[in-house]
């Protein structure tokens, strides 16, 4: 065991090498190459054992990926943003080939407008496709989560491929102090990959991904991959037990910070929800009793946790770092329905959407969200969607707009 | 090279290994090729499959294949086959698996793959020098949804999509020659209607290692407009008017297997079928097909100089 100071693609990559895959079919994208080029130079020293195949294309990485776990090898792979949208039509298909693998993503904001930093409608494009999903607040997490991730997958009740999420520039180039588990613990907790009965050997032909024909049929594969991630949630905690058995560290599907005497609650994903911590301490120092919610599992959705921690609370935000366009916040969407219509949930559920494309939610937002709640639960209803922006973000945007402006008149252009 | 084993068509396999009973339509030229193609390969191989006609070999639970299948996507099979050969790779390296085992990767798709979406993906895995043999059933259109026009239509010829008097306005994309310039271990045309051809190609492929092309023109009752008995009748005209050239490409060179001394018409070909019918009725298109006779007979003239 060793502590390394480490950026959050540093900690995926050591993640894959110490899970000692075999494969990892790759392609470059900003804020994930990193990873790339950290596992092709540990590969290319023989740090490291396994195959790097550079592929032209996110969907032909994916397609390999999932056809190498297919054949019965350990499979590892990361992307991002727009990589992920294109690969998205073989994140359906091999969720369906029911293969085990793991792949990192490095969340990004999708285009239009291209943009290179974080939010998480990238990786919630693929949040109905059969992959679960790990999304992880710091480097250490996402090392660890990495590992917890192949167990996960390759366990005989699910069979499923994992996505572990982190967000880019805030965790994929910041590093931390990680403690990286020894080769041999992780053997232990991890094992050799079983591939069970799907695999391609010339002695023992295999038809895999035939085509069906009729509802009957389809049903059934895609209930029987409903039914498996269901599943995955007891696995998960099992698996959780287990890792912190070995590692002493202990992941549950949430994590709740300071929520026992919690009136109020800030639910969030990902790296920012370190920043909602930050507030929920400086909250309570005024005597607001607030608490943070966070879902390190968003697939399997671990309802009943969720509602074991919330019942009884007064007034809940859900802060999204993603936009549904027409409808809203994703993870508000996804609380709603598991709350919805139980005893005692909170009778406040309001919902907030920043840090799309890397915009910053500062404290001052924490506590206006904070107020919002307070005055909710007076006024006994809750509140409409809020977009977070402030006012010298529109201006910052309206200089921009007069510079356009200008620029065009430059050109001749009639205003 | 090993001299070939096949100089007759009695040296051809007499037992047959892919099953029947499959969905392809009565008269499939594409079928018939991938039968006289499997009797040559064996079954000790899996094909990895994109969207098209031949998807539907494979329908739960049923296969034609005495080996493995994978499924993919339209886009993506050669990168399925990547995959596939270099897990089998690692695991008869690690020792995880006996080279009894291995297989051969094959890669089988229709021509809107092989021509168009796929081509990125199969570009790459000749960089790659991918140990693998390609397999294009060309009917010349996106036969399964009901022939629309692909990059393999050939001008002039009616589609679902081109209905007009002049039919498809492009030209059939040289998928023969963009796979050469890869510099492959091995490229050839074939056609099920010539079985002795088709097999000794079949037999030179299996024996390479590397990235390799099998391109067949693949007559198709349903979407070129003819009667299913006449598959091989228009086969081998295909050959005959010279329209298909049959030729192989390796080690920098091509040679054509087999050529048309004395070529029949174009209009022999053509008229058998009613994706041409607009060439002859209402009245004798003579421009297009003067203009198709010309095209071919260019083709030949570089050859023969």
């Amino acid at each position: 065991m060793t502590r390394q100071l480490l950026t959050g693609n540093g900690a995926a990559a050591w993640g894959a090498r110490l899970a000692a895959v075999d494969y990892i079919p790759a392609f470059p994208i900003t804020p994930q190459t990193e990873i790339i080029e950290t596992l092709s130079a540990w590969i290319d020293r023989g740090d490291m054992v396994g195959k790097l195949v550079m592929m032209e294309s996110e969907h032909s990485m994916i397609t390999a990926a999932g056809a190498a776990a297919t054949t019965g090898v350990r499979v590892f792979s990361a992307t991002s943003s727009q990589g992920l949208l294109y690969g998205l039509e073989m994140i359906y298909t091999v969720a369906g080939w029911r293969v085990p693998f793991v792949l990192v993503n490095v969340s990004r904001g999708v285009s239009a407008p291209i943009t290179l930093e974080p939010d998480h409608n990238d990786v919630l494009a693929t949040r109905d496709s059969g992959f679960l999903q790990i999304h992880c607040a710091t480097c250490q997490e996402v090392l660890d989560n990495v590992l917890i991730a192949y167990c996960l997958a390759e366990h005989e009740q699910v069979r499923l491929p994992v996505i572990v999420n982190l967000d880019g520039f805030y965790l994929s180039f910041t590093r931390e102090p990680v403690t990286v588990p020894e080769k041999e613990q992780v053997k232990q907790f991890i094992g050799i990959y079983d591939s069970q009965n799907i695999q391609f050997r010339a002695s023992t032909p295999l038809s895999h991904a035939t085509a069906v024909l009729g509802g009957g049929p389809y049903s059934y594969f895609r209930y029987e991959m409903h039914l498996a991630a269901q599943r995955a949630l007891a696995v998960y905690n099992e698996v959780a037990i287990e890792f912190d058995k070995i590692f002493g560290r202990l992941y549950g599907p949430l994590e709740a910070y300071r929520m026992d005497d919690a009136d109020y609650v800030f639910v969030m994903m990902g790296s920012f929800a370190t920043k909602a911590k930050e507030a929920v301490d400086r909250l309570r120092e005024t005597g607001c009793p607030i608490g943070l919610l966070r879902p390190r599992l968003l697939r399997p959705f671990p309802e009943n946790d969720f509602y074991r921690n919330l019942k009884g609370k007064q007034a809940v935000a859900v802060i999204d770092q993603n936009i549904s366009m027409g409808k809203g916040g994703v993870l508000h969407a996804e609380l709603a329905s598991a709350l919805y219509g139980k005893p005692g949930v909170p009778p406040v559920l309001a919902s907030f959407i920043g840090g799309l494309g890397g915009r910053d939610i500062t404290a001052q937002e924490f506590y206006e969200i904070a107020t919002v709640l307070r005055n909710s639960v007076e006024k006994g209803e809750t509140p409409p969607p809020r977009l977070l922006y402030t006012e010298s973000e529109i201006r910052q945007v309206q200089t921009l707009q007069a510079v356009a402006h200008v620029e065009r008149r430059k050109l001749g252009d009639k205003p | 090279m090993k001299k070939s084993m096949l100089r007759r068509m009695k040296d051809l396999p007499s037992a047959h290994l892919l099953g029947t009973g499959t969905p392809m339509c009565a008269g499939c030229g594409g079928l018939q090729a991938l039968h006289e193609i499997y009797d040559v390969l064996g079954n000790k191989n899996i094909f990895v499959n994109a969207a098209g006609c031949m998807t539907l070999l494979s329908v739960y639970p049923f296969t034609p294949f005495r080996g493995s299948w994978l499924y993919t996507a339209m886009a993506s099979a050669p990168a399925g086959a990547q995959g596939v050969r270099d897990a089998l790779d690692i695991l008869i390296k690690q020792g995880r698996m006996g080279p009894e085992d291995d297989m051969d990767v094959l890669v089988l798709t229709g021509d809107g793959s092989a021509y168009g979406m796929g081509l990125s993906a199969t570009s790459a895995a000749i960089e790659r020098n991918l140990d693998f043999i390609y397999i294009c059933y060309d009917n010349e259109g996106y036969g399964n949804t009901g022939q629309q026009f692909s990059a393999a239509t050939p001008h002039g010829a009616l589609t679902s999509m081109s209905v007009g008097s002049f039919g498809y306005p492009g030209y059939k994309k040289d998928l023969f020659n963009i796979w050469a310039a890869h510099r492959p271990a091995y490229v050839a045309t074939v056609i099920g209607a010539e079985p002795l051809d088709l097999a000794r190609k079949i037999e030179k492929a299996k024996l390479l290692k590397g990235p390799r092309f099998i391109l067949a023109l693949s007559p198709c009752p349903t979407g070129w407009g003819f009667d299913p008995k006449d598959t091989v009748a228009i086969g081998k005209l295909a050959v005959k008017t010279g329209i298909w050239p049959l030729k192989e490409y390796s080690d920098g060179k091509v040679v054509h297997s087999k050529v048309p001394r004395e070529r029949a018409p174009v209009e022999e070909y053509l008229t058998l079928q009613g994706r041409y019918k607009h060439l002859f009725a209402p009245q004798r298109n003579e421009t297009l097909l003067n203009e198709i006779q010309v095209r071919v007979d260019r083709y030949w003239q570089a050859v023969e100089s």
